[in-house]
């Protein structure tokens, strides 16, 4: 026989080290979405899609933009006086749909997870030119020449590098990865 | 001279140059050896956690180790989410065994042990407790007198709070006014201080990101600020470089420097604007440095 969990049960055993209260323990009191500088621009506020989990509604949930749309700012987190942490809720939710590979598809959070992860394992820093260019047509073509516009005022400024910066032990960085995610995913 | 690991990040190395380099140079003046971390690795920013937690926190705790096997008890992180990534990494690592455990078996593959034993500190709090605010005062030879501020912590400066830090001090800190006040600058009321700037929805949700960016410009312009002063590369570069794009959305003119902390310290101590990085920025903040007498050499 097997178990269907409920979907907040799920979401909290995402949260292993972070976490906070179970979200059952909400109270609907929205200083979540009070305190939230991007509420204005998600589908639902945090508040409500806590809502949505504790009703089980996983579809409507995966289907919102509010968890790309968390800047990780930490006020929810901070204020929430049942000690819930939304902002990791957010991050978690993130891991669930890239991990389900249900998203909204419109939205360019995901693949530039996936790009800025991958830059990192192939280097061991952050390189903004090794991810950046898959998303300089977003805005369309204005969009594009605001990009380059950024890019050259930096690139002047001699504040973007044109080779990527690497580690040196790169081999034993990559070992240890491979002990916690399959490297072969990200190539 | 006192020594400390520094782990500098990886904009310090690229887009946040002039922050490194004023960095460097208030700690000099300040008897601080900073010793960067040899061959330190991405912190894992905002990005890694959405995609798997346990691989951001083998990230931090790969530089944790990297500290520990110099022999050093204490590590600084001049970037906010640097500092918020490796604290909170140690202190889940501090907190539950289990999860040392799994990381050790990662590091191992990489020749690295972590038992646990590292203090994390932002380079504005090493500044601010460990240093002391008297002690920098006492340094100023070049006040920054008549130069209006306004003060931005931003967000993982001071959230989401460390234990032993109190409530106080996430929702209304005075420790960077109280720094900035130090060196002399005068310190405009800026309501905007703690609210988000909204660096890392930049790519991800630019309307979102581009109307936090105006709120917070539209906040320090009406304060009255020469200038915004930040402790984070993602706000400096956020606020500066999306400033005309934030001025062409919403009509606006907003012509405002943001510098780094450090830069005006460094000033104060006595370093010329080019040993702190003035110059590198994309809305110049060298012309309002120097009618207020605040950066004449």
């Amino acid at each position: 026989m097997t178990t269907t969990l409920h979907f907040d049960q799920e979401v909290m055993n995402l949260l292993h080290a972070a976490g906070g209260e179970p979200l059952s323990t909400c109270i609907q009191c929205a200083m979540c979405s009070a305190s939230c500088p991007a509420a204005p621009f998600m589908d639902d506020s945090p508040r409500r899609l806590i809502a949505l989990i504790n009703a089980d509604l996983r579809d409507q949930v995966l289907a919102s933009n509010t968890f790309w749309t968390c800047a990780s700012c930490f006020a929810c987190t901070e204020r929430c006086p049942r000690g819930i942490d939304p902002a990791q809720l957010m991050y978690a939710l993130r891991r669930y749909s890239i991990w389900k590979g249900v998203h909204r598809e419109d939205l360019v959070g995901p693949d530039f997870s996936r790009r800025f992860v991958r830059t990192i394992l192939r280097n061991g820093k952050s390189y903004e030119p090794g991810y950046a260019p898959a998303f300089i047509w977003e805005g369309g073509f204005p969009g594009m020449v605001r990009e380059v516009q950024g890019a050259l005022r930096l690139l002047r400024k001699g504040r973007l590098p044109l080779i990527p910066s690497r580690i040196k032990d790169l081999d034993g960085f990559r070992r240890m990865i491979g002990r916690i995610i399959p490297l072969e995913g990200f190539e | 001279m006192t020594t400390y690991a520094y782990y500098p990040g990886c904009s310090l190395e690229t887009m946040a140059a002039s922050y490194h380099v004023s960095a460097t140079e208030v700690a000099r003046r300040l008897g601080i050896d900073l010793v960067e971390i040899e061959d330190w690795n991405c912190c894992g920013a905002t990005a890694y956690s959405q995609v798997d937690e346990l691989l951001a926190q083998v990230l931090c705790a790969r530089n944790l180790a990297l500290v520990e096997q110099s022999g050093r008890t204490d590590v600084v992180a001049p970037c906010s989410a640097c500092f918020k990534n490796l604290s909170f990494a140690n202190l889940h690592m501090q907190d539950d065994g289990d999860l040392l455990e799994h990381m050790n078996y990662a590091l191992d593959a990489d020749g690295l042990a972590y038992s646990g034993s590292v203090r994390v500190h932002h380079l504005m709090g090493m500044l601010v407790d460990e240093v002391g605010i008297d002690a920098i005062r006492a340094r100023v030879t070049k006040p920054q007198e008549g130069l209006r501020v306004a003060v931005y912590y931003g967000c993982q400066l001071v959230r989401p709070h460390r234990p032993g830090q109190g409530m106080q001090d996430v929702e209304d800190p005075r420790f960077f006014e109280d720094l900035m006040e130090a060196i002399g600058a005068d310190v405009v009321p800026f309501p905007h201080r703690l609210r988000c700037c909204g660096g890392s929805l930049i790519v991800t949700s630019r309307k979102a990101a581009l109307a936090m960016l105006h709120e917070l410009l539209r906040s320090a312009g009406e304060s009255g600020a020469d200038l915004i002063v930040t402790a984070c590369p993602l706000c400096q570069v956020n606020l500066e470089l999306y400033q005309a794009e934030v001025n062409r959305e919403f009509g606006a003119e907003f012509k405002m420097p943001v510098v780094y902390f450090t830069q005006l310290m460094g000033l104060a101590l006595g370093a010329s604007p080019k040993q702190v990085g003035i110059g590198s920025e994309i809305v110049k903040a060298g012309s309002v440095l120097a009618c207020r007498g605040a950066a004449t050499p």
